[in-house]
């Protein structure tokens, strides 16, 4: 039987100047997958947001996308990093241009499972792409950071992120 | 209760509509079938999605998996995905296949490490139309820190049918773990 309104956006925020680190603390165990839609410019095209759960900084993340930039089509690969890239093993392509990041973080609260997300990430100047990223660990996930790699490519003014929970029946 | 931010503040976003996304079922993993079964999905939907991580009993590290829609075996399926391994971009494709011979999603097996969990979305669009074809697209993913895969993928089923059950199968019949979990919503328009 339905359950009624599932999807349920959480908390958002529009920068109001350069940022470092959007962080989403505190959150409830209520639902069964995360989504974090951002909406963003970095200050450098070499440099991308990261990924990274309950602060840890570890060499616990990997990742494997699937990318085409007009011109071809590829695929990268990251392992023991210490976060999830937008788009490993390359930059995100033109500065300045917003650009967007989608990501599920699937059954998120669970205490059994590493925890394994599935991203889609665009430059309509550069690239898109598809991926997977895994943290390896058990433990739920209670906040979800987005770091801009380099102090240089911080997320530009302007810069959106939004976190929304699902809810399974 | 959302914690603050470096710079800027979170702020709630605006109300949402309810009821226009809802959670209908979900199915879990027993660990000794292979199939998943939704059964007497709701006609008062327009779009379907099912979300969820998987792994099965078979003993490689990455196998595939298949939809089987109101019990039809028949070659009256197709697909074609985009998939990454880490170091190159391929392709695949069937045409007039039966389910069980298309690959629509990846999976870890038991080779995959332990915890590993593969993540699924896929959705069904105008899925009681019955004018219409049914076209299903799914992004999936395994990693395993050092191999895996992510797949694009986009799958028909041709029968013009309002689509009432959807089964998630293994690709070879082998069971989805306790840990295997789908959700199934329905999206209105």
């Amino acid at each position: 039987m339905a359950a009624g309104s599932t999807y349920t956006p959480i908390a958002t925020t529009t920068l109001g100047s350069t940022t470092t680190t959007i962080t989403f603390s505190s959150i409830a165990s209520s639902y069964t997958d995360l989504v974090v839609v951002a909406n963003f410019k970095m200050g450098s095209s070499t440099f991308q947001p990261i990924l990274r759960y309950n602060g840890d900084t570890g060499s616990n993340y990997s990742s494997t996308t699937v990318w085409g930039d007009g011109s071809s089509a590829g695929s990268n690969r990251h392992s023991n990093q210490n976060g999830i890239y937008a788009n490993p093993g390359a930059g995100v392509g033109t500065a300045g241009q917003f650009e967007i990041w989608t990501i599920n973080i699937q059954n998120y609260a669970n205490t059994t499972t590493y925890k394994t997300s599935v991203e889609r990430f665009s430059n309509p100047q550069s690239l898109t792409n598809a991926g997977v990223g895994m943290w390896r660990n058990t433990a739920a996930i209670t906040s979800v950071s987005l770091t801009a790699e380099s102090g240089s490519g911080d997320f530009q003014t302007g810069s959106t992120f939004t976190l929304y929970g699902i809810a399974a029946a | 209760m959302i914690g603050a931010i470096t710079a800027g503040v979170f702020s709630a976003p605006t109300a949402p509509v309810t009821n226009s996304y809802e959670s209908i079922a979900t199915g879990v993993g027993n660990g000794s079938s292979g199939t998943i079964s939704f059964t007497s999905i709701p006609s008062t939907f327009t779009h379907l999605q099912i979300r969820g991580i998987s792994r099965d009993g078979r003993a490689v590290s990455v196998d595939t998996g298949y939809f089987v829609i109101k019990s039809d075996t028949g070659s009256n399926y197709a697909y074609h995905h985009l998939a990454g391994n880490g170091s190159a971009a391929s392709a695949g494709a069937a045409s007039s296949s039966a389910p069980s011979n298309t690959s629509q999603f990846v999976i870890p097996g038991t080779s995959a490490g332990a915890s590993i969990m593969g993540a699924i979305i896929t959705d069904f669009l105008d899925y009681k139309n019955t004018n219409k074809y049914k076209t299903l697209r799914t992004l999936s993913g395994v990693d395993l820190n050092g191999s895996g895969n992510v797949w694009f993928s986009s799958s028909l089923w041709m029968n013009t049918d309002a689509i009432t059950q959807i089964d998630v199968i293994t690709g070879t019949g082998s069971a989805w773990t306790t840990t295997t979990q789908f959700a199934l919503y329905g999206i209105k328009g």
